[in-house]
């Protein structure tokens, strides 16, 4: 009997309307779009965007040039160059990351001991020419000042899971 | 002779010459900009329903709801370069777009939006609607050709094959209904459909002859000739700026046109459904775009929802069950007619 139910179905195109129902069910549901540069999408703390260095609530900067980060970094996107300040700290003197050569692999801010290099929330960071991606440490250090809000509450949402 | 014994005044040769002239031009503007306009509203209507049943929004960031998108669209494609390629036959190329756009625009001249509302009310307006519905192919055919490229001369020949299939199957549908008629007029088509609307005794032929003009235009799922995963934009795939938009436009004023020919055939044109108080007050030409945006959207639901036939089982499909189909339908109803003593009387 089933080739005859087939047979009633193919003539009453069934598959047809089934599939057709099927899409004008759909067309009453919400949609999911996300009006992009309106709206975003959520992220998570552990999202690997632009890179920063960060400082201390004091204002000095946290990084001291150990340069573990330049060492880990499977692109070799970071080069630093380090002397002793006048204050006889051990301070960089340039901090370079190639954002071309970079992978956003999150290395760097995991073998960083003091927290100085991290990957922050933004990725909205896509430039014109490739001399504007080869940032240096004015760059990095400003990064760190204007996302320090949120990368604080990353690290710190981050935290016990560590 | 009479006209020799007065000199022939500037009043009559008004009279006699431009005012019917400039009627003429007149009511064929109030055809063709509304027809442009829903053209240009289509393609946001259809990237706005797809979007839906994709559960996407569709355009919304040019003006309120996207409703600018089509303007947009519209001028970018009048500021791009229109390119010829160097192996096209130039007066070929250039012609085709414009012939497949033109031919979108004249068969509305015998469409009826009322009763008496139609520019030419000829006796053969059916046999002039299918006769220039299949001359639409020949646009397609000079493109494919001329463009001298192997992509657009597959397109085109998938067309032509495809529109030559499927007008034998809507020529027997059309019968059928010419039958219940008695008149090739559209308005006698129209005003026979008072007590009954034919999508409801015909049916199935209604289902035969939707699915037939999408196959006619090139709709999904019966787009071979432009089959983008197969043969890049098929017939149109050398044209830019201006002469594409030319085919963008033919194609979707073809779409309107096939729907108000399922309205007129099929869905009572201008009748409201029933003809008593809340329903007749709505005038003639608001139900024929009501039912036409009915016809389109089905059109636009169809292609959200199927895939694209193989050239194969396209031919199949048209050839092995429409035309056995279409001319059963033709022998049944003939039959029906004659057996009750329906047929109309003549």
């Amino acid at each position: 009997m089933s080739f005859v139910r087939r047979g009633i179905g193919s003539v009453f195109l069934k598959e047809l309307v089934v599939g057709m129902s099927l899409t004008l069910r759909y067309f009453f549901r919400p949609k999911v779009t996300v009006n992009y540069p309106y709206e975003k999408g959520p992220l998570s703390p552990r999202f690997r965007g632009e890179h920063a260095l960060r400082r201390y609530p004091n204002g000095e900067e946290r990084c001291i040039a150990c340069k573990l980060c330049e060492a880990i970094c499977p692109a070799q996107a970071i080069t630093i160059e380090a002397e002793p300040r006048d204050d006889g700290s051990r301070r960089t003197t340039r901090y370079d990351i190639d954002m071309v050569k970079c992978i956003y692999c999150g290395f760097c801010q995991e073998a960083c001991p003091v927290d100085a290099i991290v990957e922050g929330p933004n990725f909205e960071f896509a430039a014109e020419t490739r001399e504007e991606l080869l940032y240096d440490k004015d760059k990095l250090l400003a990064n760190g000042d204007r996302w320090e809000t949120e990368l604080g509450q990353r690290i710190a949402a981050d935290a016990p899971y560590r | 002779m009479v006209l020799k014994e007065r000199p022939v005044l500037m009043v009559d040769f008004w009279f006699l010459y431009i005012w019917p002239v400039a009627w003429i031009v007149i009511k064929i503007v109030a055809i063709i900009i509304p027809v442009m306009l829903s053209v240009a509203y289509l393609t946001l209507a259809e990237r706005k329903v797809i979007g839906s049943m994709q559960l996407r929004k569709g355009p919304n960031v040019v003006g309120p709801f996207g409703l600018l998108q089509p303007i947009a669209d519209g001028l970018k494609l009048f500021l791009k370069e229109t390119i010829i390629p160097s192996g096209a036959n130039r007066g070929v190329f250039i012609l085709a777009p414009c012939v497949t756009f033109v031919l979108a625009l004249v068969a509305w001249a015998v469409i009826p939006f009322d009763e008496g509302m139609v520019l030419a009310d000829i006796n053969v307006g059916i046999l002039y609607l299918f006769a220039i519905s299949s001359l639409g192919v020949y646009g397609i055919l000079m493109a494919g050709w001329a463009s001298n490229s192997m992509y657009a001369f597959l397109g085109a020949l998938r067309s032509a094959a495809q529109m030559v299939s499927y007008e034998v199957a809507m020529g027997f549908i059309i019968i059928t209904v010419l039958m219940c008629v008695g008149s090739l007029n559209l308005t006698d088509i129209v005003m026979a459909q008072k007590t009954v609307w034919f999508v409801i005794p015909l049916f199935p032929m209604a289902v035969i002859f939707f699915i037939s003009t999408l196959a006619e235009t090139n709709r999904h799922p019966f787009d071979m000739p432009e089959a983008e995963a197969e043969l890049v934009a098929g017939y149109n795939v050398e044209y830019s700026a201006m002469t594409f938009a030319l085919f963008f436009l033919g194609e979707y004023a073809n779409m309107i046109l096939m729907s108000g020919m399922t309205s007129v055939l099929f869905l009572g044109g201008w009748l409201p459904p029933f003809d008593i108080a809340p329903f007749n007050w709505i005038p003639g030409p608001i139900w024929f775009a009501l039912k036409i945006a009915f016809c389109l959207f089905i059109f636009i639901w169809v292609r959200a929802t199927f895939p694209r036939y193989r050239y194969d089982q396209l031919m199949r499909l048209g050839w092995k069950v429409f035309l056995p189909l279409s001319l059963a339908a033709v022998v049944i109803v003939a039959g029906v007619l004659v057996a009750f003593d329906l047929a109309p009387q003549v």
